[in-house]
């Protein structure tokens, strides 16, 4: 699978990814610069975490609106999947690309730290891999993580098995004590209608190798490389 | 022509920041606030041919970018004084 690391100025976990899909998983992998707009040669863009354009205005809120941002639409519709961690998760929803918006942790601190996962939805390019029901361990680093949504979208999600990972203790609990951010409804990560765009706060690519603390983020990467069928597009379910 | 953007969050959502500043107010000797939000200002100058025409491209960067439909609202006042 060919893999896109969009780098936008501030952006921090682009080397990350990068490390993860070419040396861990040895897939080919380039760096998309934030002006590109040509994605042809790309079978998923990763749109890393960090602080696209300092964050300035609302986080994600200029990268939202950049050219290779503009070019996602395009991209989904010929076939191409989307990852937006941290950071790349408030730009899809302040490109509209997926619905609802990430605001101030409620706790007002910056959460930097391990969390446990709760996989809803495993019918998606990103988590066929995964058992309905494991629980994965990501660690989370931000400080606008609290997913908020309108009650219609929320209910329209619902209905649609959008809602992919939930914050949830170390056995699969979903309580208000394992939410670090005060995300409704514990929400961590959400996909589009056609689950080929997915939005997580957590950090996939920091839990990689067992050097790192953990390797349930792979899960996520061998879900996609288990996606990409014989004539080179990805399945969407 | 001169402009102002007031972006607030609406009425309903939880403002943290406005909490947490209202606290430290408490603290510094003003237990009467009951409530206090916060948002932000942007201030532009822009060409235009009249105030209504002025007024209709702040309101189109409004919702192009300057506030988020999800989870704020916003006010123009164009011209300024």
């Amino acid at each position: 699978m060919r893999f896109g690391v969009v780098v936008f100025p501030g952006t921090w976990s682009d080397c990350d990814f990068h490390y993860v899909i070419g040396e861990v998983l040895q897939q080919p992998v380039k760096y998309v610069w934030h002006r590109d707009r040509n994605l042809a040669e790309f079978d998923c863009i990763v749109l890393p975490g960090g602080f696209s354009y300092g964050d300035y205005l609302r986080a994600g809120a200029i990268a939202g609106r950049s050219p290779v941002v503009e070019a996602l639409p395009e991209f989904v519709a010929r076939g191409g999947v989307v990852l937006g961690s941290c950071n790349g998760f408030q730009i899809l929803c302040e490109a509209g690309l997926l619905p609802g918006a990430l605001m101030r942790n409620e706790c007002l601190q910056y959460r930097c730290q391990s969390t446990h996962l709760l996989v809803e939805n495993t019918d998606t390019a990103f988590t066929r891999g995964i058992r309905p029901g494991q629980v994965l361990r990501m660690p989370i680093s931000h400080g606008e993580g609290k997913y908020h949504a309108e009650p219609h979208v929320l209910a329209t999600l619902k209905k649609q098995n959008q809602i992919v990972l939930r914050y949830c203790t170390e056995d699969g609990g979903v309580t208000r004590a394992a939410n670090p951010n005060g995300s409704v409804e514990n929400i961590a990560g959400i996909v589009n209608d056609e689950g080929t765009v997915f939005g997580l706060m957590p950090h996939p690519e920091r839990a990689a190798e067992t050097a790192m603390g953990g390797t349930d983020g792979l899960m996520i990467f061998h879900s996609l490389l288990g996606s990409l069928v014989e004539d080179g597009s990805v399945l969407k379910r | 022509m001169k402009a102002r953007v007031l972006i607030r969050l609406k009425r309903g959502i939880l403002d943290v920041q406005g909490s947490a500043v209202l606290r430290a107010l408490a603290g510094l000797g003003y237990p009467e606030l009951r409530e206090l939000r916060v948002g932000k200002v942007v201030e532009l100058d822009l060409d235009a041919a009249d105030p209504t025409a002025a007024a209709a491209r702040v309101e189109e960067m409004c919702r192009k970018l300057l506030a988020n439909p999800v989870t704020e609202d916003f006010s123009i006042e164009c011209p300024l004084p």
